[in-house]
């Protein structure tokens, strides 16, 4: 457990880092970025709150069972949506151009961006974000459980 | 005596690294660009993304990025191996 | 020759990562320069893809129609996900190591000879 200036500004910034994290994810198919860029910069808010308040405190908050259930869950549901154009082939596009979720057509040409288009892109970037979230913050938590002792 | 030798070989190696750097072609030139060009002229009809790259990592070449996911996913499983306590 | 300093900075990462692997006794600092040779290795497939006077290759709010290659650029992609998994995993073994033999110089643990 560091010192109180550390942990004051730790939960000043802590929400500010977790929602850019988000924003990068989400916008992934408008602007660099995607889901393995915000899933690390996500992974990189949680190491912080483990280095401002020790592991004793951050393992109360936040369980380790529960961090590899949401990793199952990202990996399953890339699977499935891969799976579900498998009418033309394995991880077609079904859903761009097609009116529905997410189904806007492009401006051909340099243009502002629209967040309803490019299909099935968001889905899968969510998928894999919250998959390397998981999978980081389960590392970086594994690593400081091993260092102190184990069984104290 | 060893570390005369290591030395010898790191400088011969490093020797290599270097004259095949500036010996490779131009920098700003590439070769053999015709599947780029047709991914850049036709990201935004087929896969609607402005995001050239992201339409290529989960859309042109997806199955890779499944082969990614399962080497992230064997990282975590194989870190968790390494720091279990052996229940006496 | 000149033009050609990008591929010489690229090779001038990956010898002082084979350096720092060959030459230092701490544990700790042959996985810097481990990470050091992986980090040489991503630039160089980056720079491989550059066309002159071409921007990014994202369309929102571009400044031209000339674009760099971006096959390149998702193959790097996945290339740093497999080098922080080698990373996370020797960094484990090191962490084991010390409780173990609780040094982490490495020439001193050899216990399994004679």
């Amino acid at each position: 457990m560091m010192s109180k200036i550390v942990r004051t500004i730790t939960n000043i910034l802590y929400s500010f880092i977790l929602i850019f994290g988000f924003y990068i994810i989400m916008h992934g198919h408008l602007t660099p970025g995607g889901g393995f860029q915000g899933g690390a910069v996500v992974a990189s808010g949680i190491a912080l709150v483990l280095i401002a308040y020790g592991y004793d405190t951050v393992n109360e908050w936040i369980k380790k069972s529960r961090l590899s259930v949401l990793e199952s869950v990202g990996a399953l549901a890339f699977i499935g949506i891969a799976f579900l154009g498998i009418g033309t082939t394995f991880f077609y596009n079904f859903l761009a151009n097609a009116g529905g979720l997410f189904g806007d057509p492009t401006v051909i040409g340099i243009n502002l961006g629209n967040l309803n288009t490019s299909g099935v892109l968001p889905l899968m970037n969510w998928a894999v974000g919250l998959k390397v979230l998981a999978g980081l913050g389960s590392i970086v938590l594994l690593m400081a459980y091993g260092i102190r002792g184990g069984d104290k | 005596m060893r570390r005369s030798i290591a030395l010898a070989a790191l400088l011969i190696v490093s020797g290599f690294f270097l004259l095949s750097a500036f010996e490779m072609r131009d920098f700003g030139a590439p070769v053999c660009e015709d599947m780029d060009q047709y991914i850049i002229d036709y990201a935004q009809k087929e896969a609607s993304a402005n995001n050239v790259v992201t339409s290529v990592v989960f859309d042109y070449r997806g199955f890779d990025t499944l082969g990614e996911a399962t080497v992230l996913f064997t990282a975590a499983v194989a870190v968790s191996v390494v720091f279990r306590r052996l229940i006496k | 020759m000149i033009g050609n300093l990008p591929y010489a900075a690229c090779a001038a990462l990956i010898i002082l990562g084979i350096y720092a692997l060959m030459f230092k006794r701490n544990l700790i600092k042959i996985v810097i320069g481990l990470n050091l040779i992986e980090c040489g290795v991503n630039l160089f497939l980056i720079t491989l893809g550059y066309k002159s006077g071409s921007v990014a290759p994202i369309y929102t709010m571009a400044e031209k129609k000339e674009m760099v290659l971006p096959t390149p650029q998702a193959l790097t992609l996945t290339s740093i996900v497999i080098g922080l998994a080698t990373t996370a995993l020797i960094l484990s073994f090191a962490v084991l190591i010390y409780k173990h033999y609780n040094t982490v110089d490495a020439s001193k643990v050899r216990r399994l000879r004679g």
